[in-house]
C-alpha cells in the first residue's frame, strides 16, 4: 500500500469513528438538576439532587440536613421542661403532638399518669394540631400544582384552629402546654363551644378543597397512577402515617397501641386507600382531617372533669431508665427513646422523625418520572424539613 | 349520589365563584391590619412583663431559660427591720432585668418557675424594633407591660384547680 | 386613534406620535385594569380576602408602586450569562413586541384603527408567535437550568397550541368570507340569524366549538394556569423568567396581562361581535353608514367584551391546577386540533350548503 493509500485509510477510519461518536452523541447526555435547598417544591431546605434525560428522572437522591438544629445533642444538656419547649420546634405545624410521646415516655419512667382528664385535653390538642398541620398541607397540595387558592384556604380555616390552640396554650405554633403528670392549665371557659363551630368549618373546608382539588380532572390527572408505593416496599422504607395507609397497610398507633390518651374512647375509623399512588396519600389525608374533627367532637362531649394535673414534685428527676413511646403524630409515626440516669434532664434521646423515613424512598418513587411529578410526588409524600433535620 | 355528576372543573370554578360573592358579601376573613386589630386571648404569649416589686433576683428564670436570654444583676442591701428593734434584713436589690426578645423563644418557663409571681404573660404584641439589639428590654420597660397583663380566664367546665396566671 | 381623519390632516411625524400614543393606552390600559380587576382585586375576593388597600382607594393605585418598586430594582444579568448579555437584556423587550405588533391590527371603531389590514388576523396570528422567541431567547440565554426547561417548554407549547388556534379562527374566516378585522365585525353586526336581526349575528353562536377552542388555545399561549408549565412557580421557579429582575421582570409582567388583553379583544372581535352594536338597531346597514359616535363608543364596547373574556381567563387560571408537559401535548394534539379540523369541515359544508 502507498501512503497516499495509507491516508485514505486513516481518513476513512477516521470518519467512521467521527460517526460512531456522533452517533453515541446522540443518546442525550444527561443533566443534574439540583431541586433545592432553596426550592419552593422543598418547602424548606431539603435538597434533592436529580438527574435528568430531557424531563426524565433517572437517578435522585435527596440530601438532608441543611437544617439540622442538632436537636438529640441539644436535649442531652437540658432540663426535662426545656426540651419540652425545644422539641415542639421539630415538625412545627403540628407542635403539640410532638410534646406528646416525649412526655408520655417521660411519665412512664417516672410512673406517674396524667389524670383523665388531662389525658382527654391532651388527645383534643394533639387532633387540633393534626388538623392544623394536615390542612396546611391539603391548601400547599394545590400550590404545588399550580392551583394559587387552596392554600389561602387552607391558610384561613387553619387560623380558626390556631386561635383555638392559642386561645388553650398560649401559643400558636408552639404550645409547650404538656407537662409530666399532665398539663400546665385547664381548657379556658367557651373552648368547648368555639371548637365546636370551628371544627364545623373545617369540615366545610374538607368539602371546599375536595371540590376544588381532588373532584378536579386536572388533579386526577397529574395525581393519579403517579409515584406507586406498593404495599411491600411501603413497609421496607419505614413508612409511616397517611404514606403507608394510603399503599393499602391498615397501621395506625392511635388505635393499635394502648397509651393514656383517649382515642380509645371514641368512635372513629382508620382510612386506607389501595392504590398507593399520589392520589391515594393526598386523600387519605383528607379523610383523616375530617375523622380528626369527628374525633375532636365526640371528645368534647366526653370530657371528664377533675384536676389536669397529677401529684409530681416541682423540681422533676427521672429515674434511671430507658422508655421508647411513639405515637402517630401529622406525619407519621414519631417516637422518643429517652435514657434517662435520674438527673433532671435525660442523658440521651433519640428521635424517630416521621419525614426522614418517609422521605428515604424518594430514590425509589422519583426514578423514571418527570419533573414536574417530582413536585407532586414530593408533595404527596407531605415531609416537614425540621422533621427531617431535626 | 342522586345529583347529576357535574366536572369537576366546573365544580371547582363554582367553589372560588361562590367565594368571590360571599367576600363581597359577607367581608373578608382578613382584618386590614394597622386600622383594625384582633384581639389575642387572654393567654396567648406575647411579651413578658415584669413585677418589679415581687422579683428577688432568685436567678431561677434565667438560670432555666432554654437560650439563656434573661440577664439579671442584682446586690444585697440591708433593709430596716420588720419589728422595732429588730436586726436589720438583708433584702436583694434589682439592678437589671433584661430580656433579649431577639433571642426569647417565647417558651414561657420562666414564667412557670418564678416562685415570686414576678413575671407575667401580657398578649400585647406590638414592640418590634428596626434594629435586632433595640430588642432588649430592660426593666422599666418590662415594668411598662405590666398594665396589659390581663385577669387570668375563666376555666372551662369541669376544671378543678384555680388557674395561677 | 381616529387615523383616518388623523392622516388627511397632520403632519406626518405628528401622525407617528398620535399612533404610538395610542398603541401605548391601547396596549398598557388593558393591562393596568386587567390587572388591578383581576388578578389584584378578583383573586384576593376568591380567596376571602381583600387584596391590595392602601395605595390609593381600594388600593387602585397599588400597580403604580408596583412599577415604582420595579424600576428601582438593580438590573442584574448573572454571571453565567454575561456571556450573552445582550441578548439576555433583549429577551422580555422581544416578547412585548409581539404586543404592540398585536395590537396593531385591533379595530375599535369604523374609523378607529391603527392598519386596516387585508389579511389582519393572518397577520395577528403570525406575530403573536413571535414571543415564542423572547421567550426561548430568554429560557436559553439565562443559563439556568430550570430558564431552560421553562423556555423550551414554552416553546413546545406555543406551537403546539399555535396550531388549533388557527384552526379554529379558519371557521370564522370561512363563514366571514374575509380575513380583515375589520370586515369580520361588520359582517357579525350586520349579519342575522334566519332573518331576524336583533343580536346581529355574532360567531359564537355559530362557530361556538371554535370559541372554546380559541379560548383553550389562548389560555394556553399566554401561559396561564392550567397551561403554566412554562412558568410553574412551584416546579421551575417561574422558568424563563427565573433570572430577571426589575425593569426587565416588570415587561415580562406587562407583556403577559397586556397580550392576554389582546388576545382577549381578537377573540371578541372574532366572535362576540367587536366594538360593534348589531346595525339593525339603530338603522345602519354597512360600515360607511355607522354613526361617528361609535368611534367613542366602539373602544369601551369592545374594552368590556375584553374585561368579561379575560374574566373567564382569570377565573379560570385562579381554580385550577396545572397539566404536566405531555399531558398539555397530548390535549392539543389529540383532542383540540382534530375537534378544530372537524369543526373546519362542518363550517365549510354549511357555508356551501346555505
Amino acid at each position: 500500500m502507498t501512503m497516499i493509500g495509507d491516508r485514505q485509510q486513516l481518513a476513512y477510519i477516521a470518519a467512521q469513528a467521527a460517526d460512531a461518536r456522533v452517533n453515541v452523541e446522540l443518546e442525550t447526555e444527561g443533566m443534574t438538576l439540583n431541586i433545592g435547598p432553596q426550592h419552593p417544591a422543598t418547602h424548606g431546605t431539603l435538597r434533592i439532587i436529580a438527574r435528568l434525560d430531557g424531563e426524565q428522572v433517572i437517578w435522585a437522591e435527596p440530601s438532608a440536613g441543611y437544617m439540622h438544629r442538632g436537636y438529640e445533642k441539644l436535649t442531652e444538656v437540658r432540663t426535662y421542661p426545656q426540651v419540652t419547649a425545644l422539641i415542639n420546634r421539630i415538625d412545627w405545624l403540628g407542635s403539640f403532638a410532638n410534646e406528646v410521646p416525649f412526655i408520655l415516655a417521660a411519665e412512664k419512667l417516672m410512673g406517674v399518669e396524667a389524670p383523665p382528664r388531662a389525658q382527654h385535653i391532651r388527645t383534643i390538642l394533639f387532633e387540633l394540631s393534626r388538623i392544623a398541620n394536615v390542612s396546611l398541607f391539603l391548601g400547599d397540595l394545590g400550590v404545588q400544582m399550580g392551583a394559587v387558592t387552596p392554600v389561602f384556604f387552607a391558610f384561613r380555616d387553619r387560623e380558626y384552629v390556631l386561635n383555638l390552640i392559642e386561645a388553650a396554650t398560649g401559643g400558636r405554633f408552639h404550645p409547650n402546654f404538656d407537662r409530666i403528670g399532665g398539663l400546665k392549665d385547664d381548657l379556658p371557659a367557651g373552648f368547648i363551644d368555639e371548637t365546636r363551630t370551628v371544627m364545623k368549618k373545617l369540615r366545610n373546608f374538607c368539602d371546599e378543597i375536595e371540590g376544588l382539588l381532588f373532584g378536579n380532572e386536572i388533579f386526577q390527572s397529574r395525581t393519579r397512577g403517579i409515584g406507586v408505593i406498593p404495599k411491600d416496599v411501603a413497609l421496607q422504607y419505614g413508612l409511616s402515617g397517611a404514606n403507608l395507609r394510603a399503599s393499602g397497610v391498615d397501621w395506625d398507633l392511635r388505635r393499635d397501641q394502648t397509651i393514656p390518651m383517649a382515642w380509645d374512647k371514641v368512635d372513629w375509623k382508620v382510612w386506607t386507600h389501595p392504590d398507593g399512588d399520589s392520589f391515594a396519600r393526598c386523600w387519605v389525608r383528607l379523610q383523616e382531617v375530617r375523622e380528626s374533627t369527628k374525633i375532636v367532637d365526640q371528645l368534647l362531649d366526653t370530657i371528664p372533669s377533675g384536676p389536669v394535673m397529677a401529684k409530681v414534685p416541682k423540681i422533676i428527676k427521672v429515674p434511671e431508665g430507658e422508655a421508647w413511646v411513639s405515637t402517630e403524630n401529622p406525619l407519621g409515626e414519631m417516637g422518643y427513646y429517652v435514657v434517662s440516669q435520674g438527673d433532671q434532664g435525660p442523658f440521651r434521646v433519640k428521635i424517630r422523625s416521621a419525614s426522614f423515613n418517609n422521605i428515604s424512598i424518594v430514590p425509589w418513587a422519583l426514578k423514571g418520572v418527570y419533573v414536574p411529578d417530582i413536585i407532586t410526588i414530593l408533595a404527596s409524600l407531605y415531609f416537614i424539613l425540621g422533621d427531617i433535620d431535626r | 349520589m342522586a345529583k347529576p355528576k357535574v366536572p369537576g372543573l366546573f365544580k371547582g370554578l363554582g367553589i372560588t365563584f361562590g367565594t368571590l360573592v360571599r367576600t363581597a358579601k359577607e367581608g373578608a376573613a382578613t382584618v386590614q391590619y394597622p386600622h383594625e386589630k384582633e384581639t389575642p386571648p387572654i393567654r396567648a404569649r406575647g411579651v413578658i412583663a415584669l413585677h418589679e416589686g415581687n422579683c428577688t433576683s432568685c436567678m431561677l428564670c434565667a438560670r432555666s431559660c432554654p437560650d439563656w436570654c434573661i440577664y439579671i444583676e442584682g446586690h444585697k442591701e440591708l433593709a430596716p427591720p420588720r419589728r422595732a428593734g429588730g436586726a436589720p434584713r438583708k433584702v436583694n436589690k434589682l439592678d437589671r432585668f433584661d430580656i433579649d426578645y431577639a433571642l426569647c423563644m417565647y417558651c414561657g418557663i420562666c414564667v412557670d418557675v418564678c416562685p415570686f409571681d414576678a413575671l407575667f404573660w401580657s398578649p400585647e404584641y406590638e414592640y418590634s424594633e428596626p434594629r435586632i439589639t433595640d430588642l432588649l428590654h430592660d426593666k422599666t420597660k418590662l415594668g411598662e407591660w405590666m398594665e396589659t397583663v390581663p385577669e387570668a380566664p375563666e376555666l372551662e367546665a369541669g376544671a378543678e384547680k384555680k388557674g395561677k396566671k | 386613534m381616529n387615523t383616518v381623519i388623523i392622516s388627511t390632516e397632520l403632519a406626518y411625524w405628528a401622525q407617528s406620535l398620535l399612533r404610538v400614543l395610542g398603541g401605548l393606552v391601547a396596549v398598557l390600559l388593558p393591562a393596568g385594569t386587567i390587572v388591578y380587576i383581576f388578578l389584584f382585586k378578583m383573586m384576593s375576593f376568591m380567596q376571602s380576602r381583600l387584596g391590595p388597600m392602601e395605595a390609593g382607594p381600594y388600593g387602585s393605585m397599588q400597580l403604580f408602586a408596583e412599577v415604582g418598586k420595579w424600576l428601582q430594582k438593580e438590573d442584574i444579568v448573572p454571571a453565567a450569562a454575561q456571556a450573552e448579555a445582550r441578548i439576555f437584556k433583549m429577551a422580555p423587550l422581544i416578547v412585548l413586541a409581539s404586543t404592540f405588533l398585536l395590537v396593531v391590527v385591533v379595530p375599535f371603531g369604523p374609523d378607529a384603527w391603527f392598519t386596516d389590514f387585508e389579511t389582519g388576523i393572518f397577520y395577528a396570528l403570525a406575530v403573536g408567535s413571535v414571543s415564542v422567541l423572547g421567550i426561548l431567547i430568554a429560557g436559553w440565554s439565562s443559563a439556568n437550568k430550570y430558564s431552560l426547561l421553562g423556555g423550551l417548554r414554552a416553546a413546545g407549547q406555543l406551537i403546539a397550541y399555535e396550531l388549533p388556534m388557527v384552526l379554529a379562527v379558519v371557521g370564522v374566516v370561512i363563514q366571514a368570507g374575509t380575513m380583515n378585522l375589520q370586515q369580520i365585525v361588520v359582517a357579525q353586526n350586520a349579519g342575522s340569524i334566519f332573518g331576524w336581526d336583533g343580536v346581529g349575528n355574532p360567531y359564537i353562536l355559530t362557530q361556538f366549538v371554535a370559541f372554546l377552542i380559541f379560548m383553550i388555545a389562548v389560555q394556553a399561549e399566554l401561559t396561564q394556569t392550567p397551561f403554566d408549565m412554562p412558568i410553574a412557580e412551584s416546579e421551575l421557579v417561574s422558568g424563563y423568567m427565573t433570572e430577571y429582575s426589575g425593569f426587565r421582570f416588570l415587561i415580562f409582567f406587562i407583556g403577559e396581562f397586556a397580550t392576554a388583553g389582546v388576545f382577549a379583544m381578537i377573540a371578541s372581535i372574532l366572535f362576540l361581535g367587536g366594538w360593534g352594536v348589531p346595525f339593525a338597531w339603530f338603522g345602519w346597514t354597512d360600515i360607511n353608514s355607522v354613526d361617528n359616535w361609535m368611534n367613542v363608543a366602539g373602544p369601551l364596547i369592545l374594552f368590556t367584551k375584553m374585561l368579561v373574556l379575560v374574566f373567564f381567563i382569570m377565573w379560570i387560571r385562579f381554580s385550577s391546577p396545572r397539566f404536566r408537559e405531555d399531558q398539555l401535548q397530548r390535549f392539543a394534539w389529540k383532542i383540540l386540533i382534530p375537534i378544530s379540523l372537524i369543526n373546519i369541515m362542518v363550517t365549510a359544508v354549511f357555508k356551501v350548503a346555505f
